[in-house]
Formats: structure tokens, C-alpha cells, sequence
């Protein structure tokens, strides 16, 4: 490293012919559209995860291992035998893992927004909100691939779902769309705490309940009156009936539109506080 | 009479930050002409750089009034923002992405489209000595050049007004001369820049006029000449041969320099404070004072001409040293007591 600081670092001599070259005012550009600047920061993301590989461990392997836990912990227990639990739980898991998940986001936020490049991503006059939307772009993708690889293992282990392949695309989709949505509260976290240990914390907190207080991996009507009251009102619930029926071929009107309208509502709200945030910053 | 307005780059008046009970901005005046270097001198903690986050809206001020190019910072933050650049204290580039990646992301985020990002983003990297480097993650870089990719990171667009904070601080001298250059070249582009620094030589040197700050407040605002004659434009050391001779040594530095001559413990040794509009002043003078020493027949083993230190500016500036002024008696205890939290 030495080496290529003494090349690069003593040998340069600026000059007003080659810097002014660079400094002709030339015509600015128009600012750009905000679908534009979050595409930017969702290059910026996909960025990251070129040159930071090893992120990608926690959509591929931790997915993977929850699959393969589950069938065969429960499978025989529960449904008979691992592979007819599996066409029950596959959906499940996927949303599960893929919820789980969307805490990075929070965690990513968190540790960036103290470094000097915030900084100057905030002096720019672009469309305010696209920075925590570039950051949920690279998310949606790590999601789909997180989706993949369970379908994947899933399909090696027997799942075969009614639904076909658009059934099985449509409930990704639907589940990734679902996804970015809900990572707004992270975002919101992000900003709102002061480290990336307590973003984790209220991540746990936030999501064991949700995701294990649902009907990832039995059927409510198996569990006393009062946490059917809970499990029926979780939006996890509602997005793992949705999922299911889209893999099952046989689209569920009522959940899909229950999901879609959580999402937005989450959008709405906790895309206000996040951006109440960021400006205060 | 001119528009004022687009005479300035900046124009604040009883500008406040408040964090907690600290008032790291406190009643701050500035006005900055357009078209020049304009230095903030001062300590650690004084409060440049909110001062310069506040200016660059990154920080709401919790009072007073803060324009810049006439646009107030809080009531336009678009306007100012189109018009401003700031390269941070801390680097302002992304350390996990290379040169290029930086350069084109923001690029891309300025409006260009991507081949003309690509080939702006080339272009800089070329004038800024950074072509080889330009491919590496940033993490790989030196810290001289990672600030050159951070100012041209600001000039990707060429900025109205450049905030330069505290640009050199941590850089070896030959990456300090560098940035130097850069900057004297981007101010001769048109392009304002207000540059913040702990060191006096550094303001003396490029900015056209300095405000001094401390404790959020400005103390003394002026060129450099004007603060140099209030602060001397640096010491002379003489180290003598014979201590025999220092008496007469004495008058002569005394008549020569016309200032009162310190004399040290070491019996051969003195020292004077050399007034002048500037460094080349105050050296001409030491040149003097030296021949006129050789004829007087006193034999000098070493003299040296020191520019003053920032302690010394604010020695001379405030009568203590930084961060001491509040417990002057003048004022009130609740301050004293401030100071003295932050110093334990
Ligand atoms: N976010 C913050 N929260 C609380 N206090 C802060 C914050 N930012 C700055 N301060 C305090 O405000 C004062 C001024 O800080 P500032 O960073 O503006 O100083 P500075 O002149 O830039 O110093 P330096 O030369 O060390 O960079 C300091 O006492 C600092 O501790
Ligand atoms: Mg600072």
C-alpha cells in the first residue's frame, strides 16, 4: 500500500490546465426524476453486495437451514411425514425467512447513516425519500433471491405446488412486494436508534412474535381462543394464507387484498416517520 | 449600489445551535463575499463545523438567520442545495466503493446520464492524479488521496459555493500543498469556498478574510494582514554565542523590530514578536534585525523566524488561550463553569 501511495500521492501536481478543464461550468443537467435517483441508490446497493459478498450468507444459507430444520423437526410429528408437512410449510418458511430478514435493512441503515457520505447524499436537490428507497431496491432483490433458494430446496425436497410456475412467481412477488413495504419500519428503526446492537434487539422483538404467533407452521385452530385472536389479526398470518393460496393455485381475493392493504398502510405511515427522521438528522 | 444579495455566498446573523445545554453555535455573524476563499479559524470544539452544517442544510438552526447566495437555509434548502458542495471533515466518499463508483454514483445523482457520468467521472479522476487508483475500493486509498477524490466528488458539478472542511487536517505536507493548489484553482474557476482550518498558516494562505471563531462566536473577523498586525506575523529566536553580549543584542532587536524583547531563561538566548502586514513583512524585517545584529559585532549562533501558532493568534486575539476565555471574570459564573465541565 505503501508503494501506491508514493505513486499516486507525491507524483501529482495539480495544474490550473488540467483541473480548469474539469471546472468549465458546463451546462448543468436537470435534476433527476425520483425514480431516477432511487434507481441510482438501488445500484448503489447492488454495489455493496458486489463487493461485500459474504452479506449475501444470511439470504442463502440462514434459508436454507430453516427449511431443512423445520421439514424434518415437525414434518413427521405433524402432518406424517416430512414431505406431505412440507407442501403445508414450504409458504410458511418462505415468508418467515424472508420477513426475518428485512432486519438487515435496519442494521444496513444504521451503520451507514454515521458515515460522511450521508453527509453529502444529503446536501444534494434530489427527491428526499430516494436514498431509503434505493436501500429497500437492493433489499427487494436480496429477497427474491432468499425466495429462490428456498423454492429451490424446497423442490429438491418434494415440494410440488398446484399453483404452477405463475402461481409460485405471483406469490414471491407478492410476498418481495410485501417485504419492501414492511422494511420501512426498519428504516424507521434505523435512524431512530442509536446503534446497530439496539436495532437488532427491537428487530427480534418486533419479529419473533409476529412471525412465530402466526400459521407458519400449525393450524390456529389448535391454540387457545386468545392467541387465535392474536394470530388471526398478525399480517404474517394473512401474507402466509395469501402466499400459500397463490402456490396452491387457488388465489385467496380476500388475503391478497388484506396483504396489499397492509403493505400501503405501512408505506404511508412508517415511510412518514422515516423520512420525519432523516430530514432531522 | 449592486444587488447585495448576489454580492454575497453567504450572510448569517445571531446564528444558534444548541445541543442539549451546549451552545456548540452561539450567535455567529458571517458575510461571505462571492468569488473568494473565506477562512474559519479556529480551535477544536468552537463550532465550525456546525456552523458549516448548518450552512450547507444538513443541521436546522435552532435561531438567527443564515442565507446563502440570498437563499435563506431553512426556507429554500433546494435553492441552496443546487447551488453548494461540502466536502465533509470526515470523508464524504464511500469507503467499500472504488474511485470510479463514487464518482459516477454521484454524477448520476446530479442528473447525468450514465455515459456522461462515466465520462465526467474519468475526467476528474485524471485531473486529480487518480487514474490508477480509480478502479480500487477507496479503504486502499491514502488519506491524500482520498481527499482529492472527495473535492472532486464536489466539483462534479462546479458548486457556486464549496465548503471545504477542515480539508488538510491529518494530511502530510506535500498532500497538504496539493490540496492547496486544488483549491487556489477552483477559486480562480469562479467558484466561492469557505475553508475551515485549525491552522493559521493555512487561512493566512489561502482564504482572503478570516473570521476567527470560538466558543461559537466570531472574535476577530478581517484579512490576514489585518490579523496579523494584531497578532504579529510570527517570533524570532536568537541563540548568541557570548551571553556578554545579550544586553546590547537587546537594543538593537529592540530598535530594529520596535517591539519589547523577551529575554529566557537560557542566558543566551531572546526572543521578540515580529509585527508586519504579513509574512513577507515580518521577514524582511527579521532579515534586517539580523544584519543589523552581524553590525553591531555580535556573534549569532542560530536565529530562526517562527510563523505565531494559533495559540498565539489567540493569545494576542483574546488576551488567554483557547477554550480560556470564559473564565475570565467578566463573565458569568453558569459559562465559567461550562468551560470547566469541558476541559475535565
Ligand atoms: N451532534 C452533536 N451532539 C452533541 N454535541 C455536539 C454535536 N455535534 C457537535 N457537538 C458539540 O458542539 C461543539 C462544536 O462542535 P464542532 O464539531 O462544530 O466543532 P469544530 O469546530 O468543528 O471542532 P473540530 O476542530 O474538532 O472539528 C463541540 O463541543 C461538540 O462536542
Ligand atoms: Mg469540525
Amino acid at each position: 500500500m505503501s508503494a501506491t501511495t508514493t505513486e499516486n500521492g507525491t507524483t501529482f501536481v495539480p495544474t490550473a490546465e488540467t483541473l480548469g478543464a474539469v471546472l468549465a461550468p458546463g451546462v448543468r443537467p436537470p435534476r433527476p426524476s425520483a425514480l431516477s435517483a432511487s434507481l441510482t441508490f438501488g445500484w448503489r446497493a447492488m454495489l455493496k453486495i458486489k463487493h461485500v459478498p459474504e452479506q449475501l450468507f444470511d439470504v442463502t444459507a440462514f434459508p436454507i437451514m430453516m427449511t431443512l430444520m423445520f421439514t424434518y423437526l415437525f414434518g413427521g410429528a405433524l402432518a406424517g411425514s416430512p414431505t406431505e408437512y412440507l407442501q403445508f410449510l414450504l409458504p410458511g418458511i418462505m415468508v418467515t425467512s424472508v420477513v426475518m430478514i428485512t432486519m438487515y435493512t435496519g442494521v444496513e441503515v444504521n451503520k451507514d447513516i454515521e458515515k460522511g457520505v450521508f453527509d453529502r447524499f444529503r446536501t444534494l436537490p434530489i427527491w428526499r425519500p430516494s436514498t431509503m428507497v434505493g436501500y429497500l431496491l437492493g433489499d427487494a432483490l436480496r429477497y427474491t433471491m432468499a425466495s429462490t433458494v428456498i423454492l429451490v430446496v424446497g423442490l429438491v425436497l418434494g415440494f410440488r405446488p398446484q399453483g404452477g410456475v405463475s402461481g409460485v412467481v405471483l406469490a414471491i412477488a407478492l410476498l418481495v412486494a410485501f417485504s419492501f413495504a414492511f422494511s420501512w419500519i426498519w428504516t424507521m428503526f434505523g435512524l431512530m436508534l442509536r446503534s446497530e446492537k439496539s436495532v437488532m434487539g427491537v428487530s427480534m422483538l418486533v419479529l419473533f412474535p409476529l412471525t412465530f404467533l402466526s400459521n407458519v407452521y400449525v393450524d390456529p385452530r389448535t391454540m387457545p381462543g386468545w392467541l387465535q385472536a392474536f394470530v388471526d389479526v398478525n399480517p404474517i398470518t394473512h401474507l402466509v394464507s395469501a402466499t400459500r393460496s397463490l402456490m396452491a393455485g387457488s388465489p385467496d381475493a380476500g388475503e391478497i387484498t388484506w396483504v396489499v392493504a397492509c403493505g400501503a398502510v405501512s408505506i404511508v405511515v412508517f415511510g412518514a416517520l422515516t423520512m420525519r427522521l432523516y430530514n432531522r438528522k | 449600489m449592486r444587488d447585495r444579495t448576489t454580492d454575497l455566498a453567504i450572510e448569517t446573523s445571531g446564528l444558534v445551535k444548541i445541543f442539549g445545554k451546549h451552545r456548540a453555535v452561539d450567535g455567529l455573524d458571517l458575510t461571505v463575499p462571492a468569488g473568494t476563499v473565506y477562512g474559519v479559524l479556529g480551535p477544536n470544539g468552537a463550532g465550525k463545523t456546525t456552523a458549516v452544517k448548518m450552512l450547507a442544510t444538513l443541521l436546522r438552526p435552532d435561531g438567527g438567520e443564515a442565507r446563502v447566495f440570498g437563499h435563506d437555509v431553512l426556507r429554500e434548502p433546494d435553492a441552496v442545495r443546487s447551488r453548494v458542495s461540502l466536502t465533509g471533515q470526515y470523508a464524504s466518499v464511500d469507503d467499500e466503493m472504488t474511485g470510479v463508483e463514487n464518482l459516477v454514483l454521484l454524477g448520476r445523482l446530479l442528473g447525468h446520464k450514465k455515459p456522461a457520468a462515466k465520462d465526467r467521472a474519468m475526467a476528474l479522476l485524471e485531473a486529480f492524479g487518480l487514474t490508477e487508483a480509480g478502479g480500487r475500493q477507496v479503504k486502499t486509498y491514502s488519506g491524500g488521496m482520498r481527499r482529492r477524490l472527495d473535492i472532486a466528488a464536489s466539483i462534479l458539478n462546479t458548486p457556486d459555493l464549496l465548503f471545504l472542511d477542515e480539508p488538510t487536517t491529518g494530511l502530510d505536507p506535500r498532500s497538504r500543498n496539493q490540496v492547496w493548489d486544488i483549491v487556489r484553482i477552483v477559486v480562480a474557476h469562479g467558484t466561492t469556498v469557505l475553508l475551515t482550518t485549525q491552522y493559521l498558516e493555512e487561512a493566512d494562505r489561502l482564504a482572503e478574510r478570516i473570521a476567527v471563531i470560538d466558543h461559537g462566536k466570531v472574535i476577530a473577523e478581517g484579512t490576514p494582514g489585518e490579523l496579523k498586525s494584531s497578532v504579529g506575523s510570527g517570533t524570532v529566536h536568537v541563540r548568541l554565542r557570548d551571553a556578554a553580549q545579550r544586553p546590547e543584542a537587546e537594543r538593537v532587536l529592540a530598535r530594529e523590530l520596535n517591539t519589547r524583547v523577551h529575554l529566557e531563561a537560557d542566558p543566551v538566548a531572546l526572543t521578540a514578536r515580529v509585527s508586519g502586514e504579513d509574512t513577507d513583512a515580518g521577514a524582511e524585517r527579521a532579515a534586517r534585525a539580523l544584519a543589523a545584529l552581524a553590525a553591531s559585532g555580535i556573534v549569532v549562533d542560530d536565529f530562526s523566524l517562527g510563523q505565531p501558532s494559533l495559540d498565539e493568534a489567540f493569545l494576542a486575539l483574546t488576551g488567554a488561550p483557547p477554550g480560556e476565555r470564559d473564565r475570565t471574570p467578566t463573565d458569568t459564573p453558569a459559562t465559567g463553569q461550562n468551560a470547566q465541565e469541558e476541559a475535565a
